[in-house]
């Protein structure tokens, strides 16, 4: 009849209390939370007298996962960028040209004179003087392309030649672009996570989404703004010499040359040659410095192969200018004043002294293979989240009452038996959602409070089954025992159906929304556990204590 | 002494006005649908993009002294609202100040967030901006793409597993009873204007299961009764089952009623759109698992003979429980 086996029972309670035991760090919040940082900086530093007393608040045997708060409880900043990978298209290409250049060049017997013929970044147009010659030219290009290395692209080549009368074009092929970008936004995500590792915030989220984007989540942020100033600027750094000086935007220059605005003096463009000496890919080091005269600036160091060149270079050119790059914008074209062996220098420039120490984050991070854009920005200040996190709060604790009272005051004892069960299952929710370090949103807080209310639902399907057996005066055992196994069914399949649609929410929704559909489903989950098992057995050991002749549902 | 909803053997006739009710549910059905053509939802950024900005102030609300400060900016497009809460305190006053997107990819300037805010601290000075959201045109468009499809794949997903677990005539029902949920919460978002964004997605896929759960317990109970009461016909069947299951349907939704209305009075105003479309759901979702899908479960009529069992449609699946 109403049997349930010792060592069920056993782990039935086992759980219970496991859960209960997880969920219990999420009740002393801040004191874990301090805690668990000060232990993290114990690790990683060393010892001091104020972190062992702030990791002693909470025992280091107990349990300290906690739930993460989303960024809307919490504040912070949600970046959604997405990595333009068509720019390295045309870096690939640029540097295509000397090879394509030289390749025919030697065949100048039977194509005649090459120009290269204005085009699209992403590709080259060489046009050729004798067009009789084309299909060796044709043949001597397609010889400079290199096979893929990837497992999706293999047998295919990196680029792709064909002839347009006189003209021959190269670009990229499809299987080079695909394997490119996904190299640009491996790149991109690496370096965005140094940046603002270098930064130094707590928890960030740095995660590549869909084939181009990146999502970056900073709790505790003052604002995305901020947040982009760091992540959102290339950085590609780059010394060149210069030609001229002028203030013609429009000025007509060389082969090899091209015009960069100054970045701080309005109308001044310089001439430098397009090959850079050295470039922000041989720094080993950036510091942010003062210069002689007490202005902000940042200090360098070069890697061995940066020193020789940049040594070689400003041996050879003293007295001469060259220009230091941003992003194409001169920063500074000092003289050079001698030979500069050590391979360390100084950028200066009409810096503050906060853009000084970000240009030296960034110069250390290395620069981003392609541009950023920004497609979406949210910044949630703390303010706003504590307010959301104290009114869901209330709202829950209310919700919570509200339910219990109705369930006491409807079935009685049995009322009381779900009421505990509903207390289990709330406990082993957020014990789940510690132990997997699942993020709570406000919407998840929604979550929970409508778990309270659905989850008595089990339990009434349950009481009011019993309730139908017991008119058919079976008995009170046989009435339990048919309640529940009659009500399976119907609790099954409502679960279930409910459990696909938090499944779906999970897979398709984002951020706040996928906090609700981890909150719900696993809301689910506990639920059933807590009215097919916790409930049974409370109602078996109370229906074995008492023996009851009839019972009143 | 217990506390009951309703007596314990109900016999209430709920197909006595079947084609009524089935009318107004279809006549509800069709005012929310052209409610939605004609005004269309009130989108949120994350639907239509733009920038949201959260303001806080000790100051009282001037909508007109913000909008002087915000018009000379010239973007296009901005709606400014001040925002009421019970649980706001006696001296926080609270405006969302909405934008029309600027670019066509990109989010927002760091620069026009600055103007918009230095445009707002000339009006009052102590200002605070709590919270400032954007979102560029195209993630808004997919955006709108997911929810779409999530929706969709929701509903399909539980058409079939319905269909497996009972026969089609079923599943019908209880997907036509999902659809007229999920159009009539979209038709009051519309009718109300009332500002539809992301998570009202979320609840509109909840409405989806709690609709679905209820609809499930009622047929779960006719399934039983068809095989119990092979003499019966099926409008006597589907009366008793609604009538036994009662009871436990009027439980539920008034526990998760309490929970959610305690949500939407002391939730705060950032969810309150969100919790008011789940209440509308379940009220909406009760109602129509007994006047929608088991109206369309009599209209189409069930395969009564269990006994024999024939290759149609799906029931292999509806006999593995108790």
């Amino acid at each position: 009849m109403l049997q349930i086996d010792t060592w069920k029972r056993v782990l039935i309670w086992l759980v219970c209390i496991g859960g209960l035991v997880l969920a219990l760090p999420n009740a002393f919040y801040t004191r874990v939370e301090q805690s668990n940082d000060a232990r993290a900086a114990i690790e990683l530093r060393g010892e001091t007298p104020e972190l062992t007393a702030a990791a002693g608040q909470w025992p280091g045997w107990m349990p300290s996962s906690l739930v993460n708060l989303g960024l809307d409880l919490r504040g912070g900043a949600h970046l959604l960028a997405e990595v333009r990978v068509s720019d390295v298209y045309a870096a690939r290409m640029d540097a295509m040209w000397p090879e394509i250049r030289n390749a025919l060049r030697d065949a100048r017997g039977t194509v005649g004179t090459i120009r290269k013929q204005p085009s699209k970044p992403d590709e080259i147009r060489v046009k050729i003087s004798q067009p009789e010659g084309m299909s060796r030219a044709l043949e001597l290009v397609r010889g400079l392309a290199r096979p893929i290395q990837t497992l999706t692209g293999a047998g295919s080549n990196d680029i792709e030649v064909r002839g347009e009368g006189d003209e021959i074009v190269v670009t990229l092929s499809e299987a080079e672009r695909l394997a490119t970008d996904d190299r640009t936004v491996r790149q991109a995500l690496e370096i965005v996570r140094r940046r603002i590792d270098e930064v130094g915030t707590r928890e960030p989220t740095i995660q590549r989404q869909g084939a181009d984007r990146i999502l970056i989540q900073v709790p505790g942020i003052g604002s995305a703004s901020e947040l982009k100033e760091i992540i959102g600027t290339t950085a590609q750094l780059t010394f060149n010499p210069v030609v001229s000086r002028g203030t013609d935007a429009n000025a007509r220059v060389g082969v090899g040359e091209k015009l960069a605005p100054s970045l701080d003096q309005e109308g001044v463009f310089y001439t430098i040659e397009s090959a850079p000496v050295v470039t922000g890919e041989e720094l080993v080091d950036a510091q942010p410095a003062f210069d002689q005269n007490g202005r902000p600036a940042v200090n360098f160091r070069f890697n061995t192969s940066g020193a020789r060149k940049f040594g070689d270079y400003t041996r050879d050119n003293v007295g001469a200018p060259f220009a230091i790059t941003l992003d194409g914008e001169v920063i500074s074209a000092p003289v050079i004043q001698s030979h500069i062996p050590g391979g360390s220098g100084i950028i200066t420039g009409n810096f503050t002294v906060e853009e000084s120490t970000n240009l030296a984050v960034l110069l250390r991070a290395g620069a981003l293979p392609a541009g950023l854009e920004f497609l979406e920005e949210r910044t949630i200040g703390p303010e706003l989240g504590q307010d959301s996190i104290d009114a869901g709060k209330v709202a829950t604790v209310v919700a919570f009452v509200a339910v219990l009272g109705f369930m006491w005051a409807s079935y009685g004892l049995f009322g009381i038996f779900a009421n505990i069960a509903l207390v289990v299952n709330v406990g082993l929710l957020f014990g789940l959602l510690s132990v997997i370090g699942a993020t709570l949103t406000l919407p998840g807080i929604a979550g929970i409070v409508l778990t309270v209310g659905m989850a008595v639902d089990a339990n009434v399907l349950i009481f009011e089954r019993i309730r139908e057996e017991l008119k058919t005066a079976k008995g009170p055992a046989r009435a339990i025992e048919l309640g529940y196994e009659k009500a399976l069914s119907a609790i099954l399949d409502a679960n279930i159906t409910t459990f696909i649609t938090a499944v779906i929410l999970f897979a398709m929704g984002s951020g706040p929304v996928r906090g609700f559909a981890i909150t719900l489903g696993l809301g689910i989950l506990t639920s059933v556990f807590t009215a097919i098992f916790v409930t049974r057995l409370l109602v078996v050991t109370w229906f074995e204590r008492r023996r009851p002749k009839t019972i009143e549902v | 002494m217990r506390l009951k909803l309703i007596a314990d053997d109900t016999t209430f006739d709920f197909f006595k006005r079947w084609r009524v009710w089935l009318g107004i549910s279809a006549l509800m059905v069709v005012i929310g649908f052209a409610s939605f053509l004609i005004q269309g939802l009130n989108f949120g950024i994350d639907f239509r993009g733009g920038t949201t900005v959260r303001t806080e102030s000790t100051q009282a609300v001037d909508v007109g002294a913000y909008r002087g400060a915000l018009d000379p900016l010239g973007l296009g497009d901005v709606s400014i609202t001040e925002v009421f809460d019970p649980t706001f305190g006696p001296d926080e006053n609270v405006a969302m100040i909405r934008i029309q997107a600027q670019d066509e990819a990109e989010a927002v300037k760091a620069e026009t967030i600055a103007k918009v805010q230095d445009a707002l601290r000339g009006v009052a000075p102590d200002i605070k901006f709590v919270s400032v959201e954007s979102v560029g045109p195209k993630v808004s468009g997919e955006l709108i793409q997911t929810a779409i499809l999530a929706v969709g794949l929701a509903i399909l997903a539980v058409l079939v597993y319905i269909w497996l677990r009972f026969e089609w005539q079923f599943a019908l029902g209880a997907v036509a009873a999902l659809v007229h949920d999920v159009v009539l919460t979209i038709g009051i978002f519309s009718e109300l204007q009332i500002r539809f964004d992301l998570a009202i997605i979320a609840a509109l896929l909840t409405i989806v299961g709690y609709s679905l759960n209820d609809t499930v317990v009622v047929f779960d109970r006719v399934r039983e009764n068809l095989r119990k009461y092979k003499q019966k016909d099926l409008k006597e069947v589907l009366n008793l089952s609604i009538n036994e299951t009662m009871s436990r349907t009027l439980m539920t939704s008034i526990t998760t009623l309490l929970a959610l209305i305690s949500l939407y009075v002391l939730g705060g105003d950032v969810i309150r759109g969100f919790v008011f479309a789940m209440i509308w759901g379940i009220v909406v979702g009760t109602y129509s698992s007994i006047f929608v899908a088991s109206t369309i479960l009599l209209w189409l009529g069930v395969k009564r003979d269990w006994s024999k069992p024939t290759n149609t449609s799906g029931n292999q699946f509806a006999d593995i429980d108790a």
